[in-house]
């Protein structure tokens, strides 16, 4: 019996392969961001998993919303900033300038940090949505609005009062609503921006059951400062910090055992 | 080293929890001194008093518990942090099996009415002793320290005190199949030296938890460890 060191192998538990099972959705490659002059994501690749849920960590001003931002071309709605590299959203470049945007957003739909309902009734608010893409029956349109509510998890408390303002339901409610409304149009993927800041921790708790059942048909990425939420809810985690990707793995892993002292730090408190 | 929490009553929280257990340890390792003393001087009342201080040990592990769980709800520790904490927990537990371990021993020195006292034994016995003492004082300043090499060499080091301790149980069943008259001695001695190997054993699961906290995952390799089964090959005819 030799003395090993703690790093030689019979030591060095493997931990399982990151990827094995896994089908790419979307595949991110040497992505860079600009703001204007200034270059908010800085060769960004990674890969974001079919029926799981990845979450971007970091703190302020990391680019997590940012590269959130790129995955359904948002940031298109501002002249001056632009991406470069390549975001392959299941083979097709997404940052090709011919793509239809629109229908890109059909398909990867976004959920955002403060509800934002239209000012409109609840049934409207599902509705408008699939009209945009689908000229359905009235009879067809019900089913589907009531099964984006299911999906959502609000069906059951909003069911008798469909004609009710969309405004006047109470935040977590809302949220849920915008949920709905996501997946109405039947997106493949979700984005959420920190979709919890805004809301207690019942309706918190709501909205976590949801993305764990929401895994099963679509792939979920959410943006969250709440280092107990992103450990809860996600499959895999990446840690950005000052635009750079630091640390993509198991959530398992990121926030028992971190490979990157960065990512360390982060998570328990101590940057900065 | 780590760098200090943003959040500086964490880092207190943490202090405390291995300063707990440090002393929690100091007085686990006068035990089993003050145990196996009193069982080769045949000093009652020193056996007593390591009766009395188990009760010190389980409070303080009490104690660690209650500031670990309190830890734990009030900072959502990760990582590193949440790997110190969960140590701390399972270092506590493994002292306070040694206390009872050690108390176990001071209560067989009142039953020791014998004089029947074979050097070799009593001597093997203390070896074994400082082995165990040895182990489980490396091993706390290991805990304290971060030191994985150390841990390692703990964690390796307990096929000796197996060694011993199958030996010792050879030479007692001996002396038992000798006269019969010693078996009631040579029986107490044999769980006396029993629970001195268990004592190396805890050893060696704090080792392993100063693995897990350095490291981030569970040692992987099986320990060597010394053949417990062969001393009942003495017993003749069989």
């Amino acid at each position: 019996m030799t003395m090993a060191s703690a790093t030689t192998p019979p030591f060095a538990a493997a931990h399982p392969p990151d990827n094995a099972m896994l089908r790419e959705k979307i595949a991110l490659r040497n992505l860079d961001f600009y703001y204007g002059e200034s270059k908010a994501l800085n060769g960004i690749s990674l890969s974001l998993y079919a029926n799981k849920a990845t979450a971007f960590i970091g703190p302020s001003g990391c680019g997590k919303s940012t590269l959130l931002r790129v995955l359904n071309r948002m940031y298109d709605l501002y002249p001056g900033q632009r991406a470069e590299g390549q975001v392959l959203f299941e083979g097709k470049d997404i940052l090709d300038p011919g793509l239809d945007v629109n229908l890109l957003r059909a398909r990867i739909g976004m959920v955002f940090q403060k509800p934002t309902p239209f000012p409109m009734t609840i049934y409207e608010n599902i509705a408008f949505g699939i009209r945009l893409y689908e000229k359905l029956p009235k009879s067809e349109l019900d089913g589907r609005v009531e099964q984006a509510l299911q999906r959502g998890a609000l069906w059951s408390e909003v069911k008798d009062k469909l004609n009710a303002n969309g405004l006047s339901l109470s935040g977590g409610q809302q949220q849920r609503l915008c949920i709905a409304r996501t997946v109405a149009v039947r997106p493949e993927v979700i984005l959420f921006d920190e979709p919890c800041s805004a809301l207690d921790p019942i309706s918190t708790a709501r909205i976590e059951e949801l993305i764990d059942e929401l895994k099963t048909d679509y792939t979920i990425v959410i943006v969250t400062h709440n280092m107990q939420q992103a450990a809860r809810v996600s499959d895999k985690t990446a840690f950005m910090y000052l635009g750079e990707l630091i640390e993509f793995g198991d959530t398992d892993r990121i926030f028992t055992s971190p490979s990157d002292r960065r990512t360390q730090d982060y998570i328990t408190g101590r940057f900065g | 080293m780590q760098s200090d929490h943003t959040a500086k009553a964490f880092d207190g929280d943490l202090q405390d929890l291995t300063r707990l257990v440090a002393e929690m340890g100091g007085l686990a390792e006068r035990m089993i001194v003050d145990s196996v003393d009193a069982l080769i001087r045949r000093d009652i009342a020193l056996g007593q008093r390591v009766v009395a201080a188990d009760a010190e040990i389980d409070k303080l592990q009490h104690v660690i518990e209650e500031r670990a769980v309190l830890t734990i709800a009030r900072r959502q520790p990760m990582a590193v942090d949440l790997r110190e904490i969960v140590g701390a927990i399972r270092v506590a537990t493994d002292l306070e099996r040694i206390g009872d371990l050690a108390k176990n021993m001071g209560k067989r020195v009142a039953a020791l009415d014998s004089d029947f006292q074979p050097l070799k034994l009593i001597r093997g016995l203390e070896h074994m002793t400082d082995l165990v003492q040895s182990q489980v004082k490396s091993v706390l300043d290991a805990y304290a320290a971060h030191d994985l090499p150390s841990a390692i060499a703990v964690w390796k080091g307990d096929e000796e005190v197996d060694a011993i301790c199958t030996s010792l149980f050879r030479e007692l069943l001996t002396y038992m199949l000798e006269d019969p008259r010693n078996i009631s001695f040579c029986i107490h001695l044999m769980f006396c030296a029993k629970n001195i190997e268990r004592i190396g054993d805890h050893a060696t699961n704090i080792a392993e938890t100063v693995f897990y906290m350095i490291e981030g995952q569970q040692i992987l390799e099986k320990r060597p460890k010394g053949d417990m089964t062969g001393f009942a090959s003495t017993v003749p005819g069989s």
